[in-house]
């Protein structure tokens, strides 16, 4: 019992204190700051970049970091604020920056922040998921990160939840499990693509054995882009969703 | 000459590879007594050629045989019946090519859902079912998992998997990439680049830097060390045991930050590509990693120590969850879950790589149950952490060396065999290539595939309560499995 008190007191304190504005290593890959180039498309294997004018789109890149390499128009700056709730503001352009991006990438419903402002519970579908993005998930409770502490839990069961968190590109076997699960919370409830291959496919996006209408027939809330998703993306956007 | 005797990461040509009738092959198979590590199909026009790769651990060499299948021919002999470790190999390719094993013990589907699959069942008065899945209480992938219970206590297990299939053979061929490879199993991402990036290599008869072979075996130790450390926590949690669930939580963290200040990534994604590596670890960084394994080593070495000294976590470690090293090796169980049942299988050891040559590799006291696989663990976290520093001061040597270098186009006609030592165990990659170069056939298979069945035996007679603890301890791969 000594050891066990001894031990709980050398580990001392390991929680981030301030989520939004937490340190992260430079040489993380997040948003991607671009000048304006021509592009060679083909090296991306997602088929994240357009030309004219050059733009990334986050809903599909893996940030693999290829396309840096070999372009000095793209950067991966590393911040980390990257999720949105409007899909098409994912696609970045040139010359604009992670903050300002941040600024204009939620759309303010001020019945969110009403209903889900101080507690939100989240049901996790794992649709095909390779366990990135599941594993970062997890992390987001562990004792860093503690996602708990403003009252946003991942429940076992969709009768608890106020929304479901999608990972992986929804495999056709999976496809009526999470629908089921859907229509298994009850209302008001979100929905929340978490990673490239929920938002887009990502790498699986031409795989036969995908099944995705769920997407089309259900609205989405929010997306958080990444491959997987780092822990302090995925709070600051539930964060900044519920309080925007 | 029945079979082509090969090695690891060796380029053969498909044109030497035996071609048996198929009672032949069968015969052989059973003769030989060598452990399967492949048995797959591919179209060839209107005939089905089925492959068949055994491997020798001993002396680390892989046997490559083949027989053909006709059109109309729909069967044969099943060869679970002899060796029973077969039996997840032929539901694979009877799913895949409709060709019938017959007198397989339970032909049920491998990843197609059929609605009308019924399961096996007990009957009895006081027998019930529990269905757990595909959707779990936890954050975790999808798979089905349906009890047969008397009272608290499970009679049998059986798991449906198949839930995550996204077709990621035929991707490997459409549009193969070192990201997609990275994406197949996400908790073994240098274990899957590294397979593909070496058998990618050697179809395009590519010898890559020393410099790069190293940084890749110190990610792949990290992967390791990380996992394990991850796992140690989560048994931990399942028994309730929450100051070791944080602790190792925490002490993990450390090592994936640490994999993110080489990499760019927690998990490493992007560190390994075809022709060598994107990152390099120059002094300071390999000083920085030295300094963060010490401080881990001594954080999950005072850990584990407190907790196992716990008579309340030992008496549920021990003696739950047992598989026997008869059914192990029986099952063809491999990697973690062979190891803790006293079958000493690691690919790093067996099939010579020569970075591993002077690592001494002692084997653990195994009794095969939660107690040897937690462990089992703890022994690799430090085995690993020996490596790591190990590799590190080799790199030193190798500094003026290239990070990448050009890999040509991949040989016509060819065979690979890749096989890595993931954390869970030998991943295996095998590529085949069409008279142009191009991949025709990219067969995986993940350690899980083996060792799922292993679960369904450890759980019979233990009391359902400690199915989760069980299945931590084993913590098989969902995607790796379904593909
Ligand atoms: S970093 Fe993103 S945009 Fe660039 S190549 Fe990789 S996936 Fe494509
Ligand atoms: S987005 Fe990346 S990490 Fe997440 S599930 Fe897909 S492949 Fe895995």
């Amino acid at each position: 019992m000594l050891e066990t008190l001894k031990l709980r007191i050398y580990q001392g304190q390991q929680f981030i204190k301030d989520i939004p504005n937490a340190q992260m290593r430079e040489q993380f890959r997040g948003f991607p700051t671009i000048v304006d180039a021509q592009v060679d498309v083909g090296i991306c294997p997602t088929g994240a970049i357009s030309n004219n004018p050059l733009s990334i789109d986050m809903g599909k890149c893996t940030f693999c970091g290829a396309c840096a390499r070999k372009c000095s128009s793209i950067k991966f700056s590393n911040y980390y604020k990257l999720a949105s709730t409007d899909r098409n503001k994912l696609i970045i352009t040139p010359n604009m920056t992670g903050e300002e991006y941040n600024k204009v990438a939620f759309e303010v419903r001020k019945e969110i922040k009403k209903v889900f402002g101080k507690s939100l519970k989240l049901r996790q579908v794992s649709a095909g998921g390779c366990n990135g993005c599941e594993m970062e998930l997890n992390a987001c409770s562990n004792v860093n990160f503690d996602m708990g502490r403003f009252g946003i839990d991942f429940v076992a069961s969709p009768r608890h939840a106020d929304g479901i968190v999608i990972t992986g590109p929804i495999s056709e076997n999976m496809a009526h499990a999470l629908e089921d699960c859907y229509k298994s919370t009850p209302a008001p409830k979100i929905v929340v693509l978490c990673g490239a291959c929920a938002i887009s496919g990502g790498v699986f996006q031409n795989s036969t054995k995908l099944n995705r209408a769920f997407l089309e027939k259900y609205p989405i809330d929010l997306y958080i882009p990444g491959c997987p998703v780092h822990p302090l993306t995925f709070i600051n956007a539930i964060l900044d969703f519920i309080s925007a | 000459m029945n079979w082509l005797i090969t090695e690891n990461k060796k380029r053969v040509n498909i044109s030497e590879i035996p071609v048996l009738n198929f009672p032949n092959l069968r015969e052989e198979i059973i003769k030989i007594n060598k452990r399967v590590i492949g048995f797959f199909g591919k179209q060839e026009e209107e005939n089905v050629r089925l492959f068949v790769v055994m491997a020798d651990d001993i002396e680390g060499k892989l046997y490559i045989s083949s027989s053909v299948f006709a059109k109309e021919e729909k069967e044969y002999e099943s060869i679970t019946q002899e060796i029973p470790a077969f039996h997840v190999f032929e539901r694979e390719f009877y799913e895949e090519f409709g060709i019938e094993p017959k007198n397989h013990p339970w032909l049920k589907p491998m990843r197609n859902h059929k609605n009308d699959y019924k399961f096996f069942e007990m009957e009895g008065d006081e027998v019930h079912q529990v269905a757990v899945g595909p959707i779990h209480a936890g954050v975790i992938e999808p798979g089905h998992f349906r009890f047969m219970c008397h009272g608290e206590k499970i009679y049998d297990l059986e798991i449906q998997l198949g839930w995550q299939h996204r077709g990621v053979e035929e991707l490997m061929i459409s549009s193969p990439s070192n990201q997609l490879a990275e994406s197949i199993c996400g908790d073994s991402v240098i274990a899957y680049n590294l397979a593909y990036s070496n058998a990618m290599e050697a179809l395009g008869d590519c010898e890559i830097s020393n410099k790069a072979q190293l940084i890749r075996l110190i990610a792949l130790e990290m992967e390791r060390s990380a996992i394990h450390i991850g796992d140690l926590g989560a048994i931990a949690g399942d028994i309730a045991y929450l100051m070791g669930a944080s602790i190792f939580g925490a002490t993990r963290t450390l090592v994936i930050n640490t994999m993110l200040e080489i990499s760019g990534s927690r998990f490493g994604r992007g560190l390994i590509t075809t022709g060598g590596v994107n990152f390099d670890i120059d002094k300071q960084l390999s000083e920085k990693i030295v300094s963060v394994l010490n401080k881990v080593a001594t954080d999950v070495e005072r850990t584990i120590k407190t907790m196992l000294k716990s008579p309340t976590v030992s008496s549920r470690l021990e003696k739950t969850g047992v598989v026997s090293e008869e059914q192990a090796k029986s099952l063809g169980l491999v990697g973690m879950a062979a190891k803790a049942s006293g079958i000493n299988l690691d690919s790093r050891f067996d099939f010579p790589d020569k970075w591993y040559q002077d690592v001494e590799n002692r084997t653990i006291k195994a009794e095969g149950d939660v107690y040897s696989r937690t462990r089992l663990r703890y022994k690799e976290i430090k085995q690993s952490f020996h490596i790591i520093k190990k590799l590190l001061s080799k790199l030193e040597t190798y500094n003026d060396e290239p990070m990448n270098v050009y890999v040509s186009s991949s040989k016509p006609d060819s065979f690979v065999i890749s096989i890595t030592e993931g954390w869970r165990g030998e991943v295996v990659h095998i590529a085949l290539t069409d008279s142009q170069g191009n991949l025709s056939r990219y067969k995986i298979k993940d350690p899980s595939f083996n060792n799922w069945f292993a679960l369904a035996m450890a759980v019979r007679n233990n009391g359902i309560s400690d199915f989760p603890l069980c299945n931590k301890s084993f913590n098989l791969s969902y995607c790796g499995n379904d593909l």
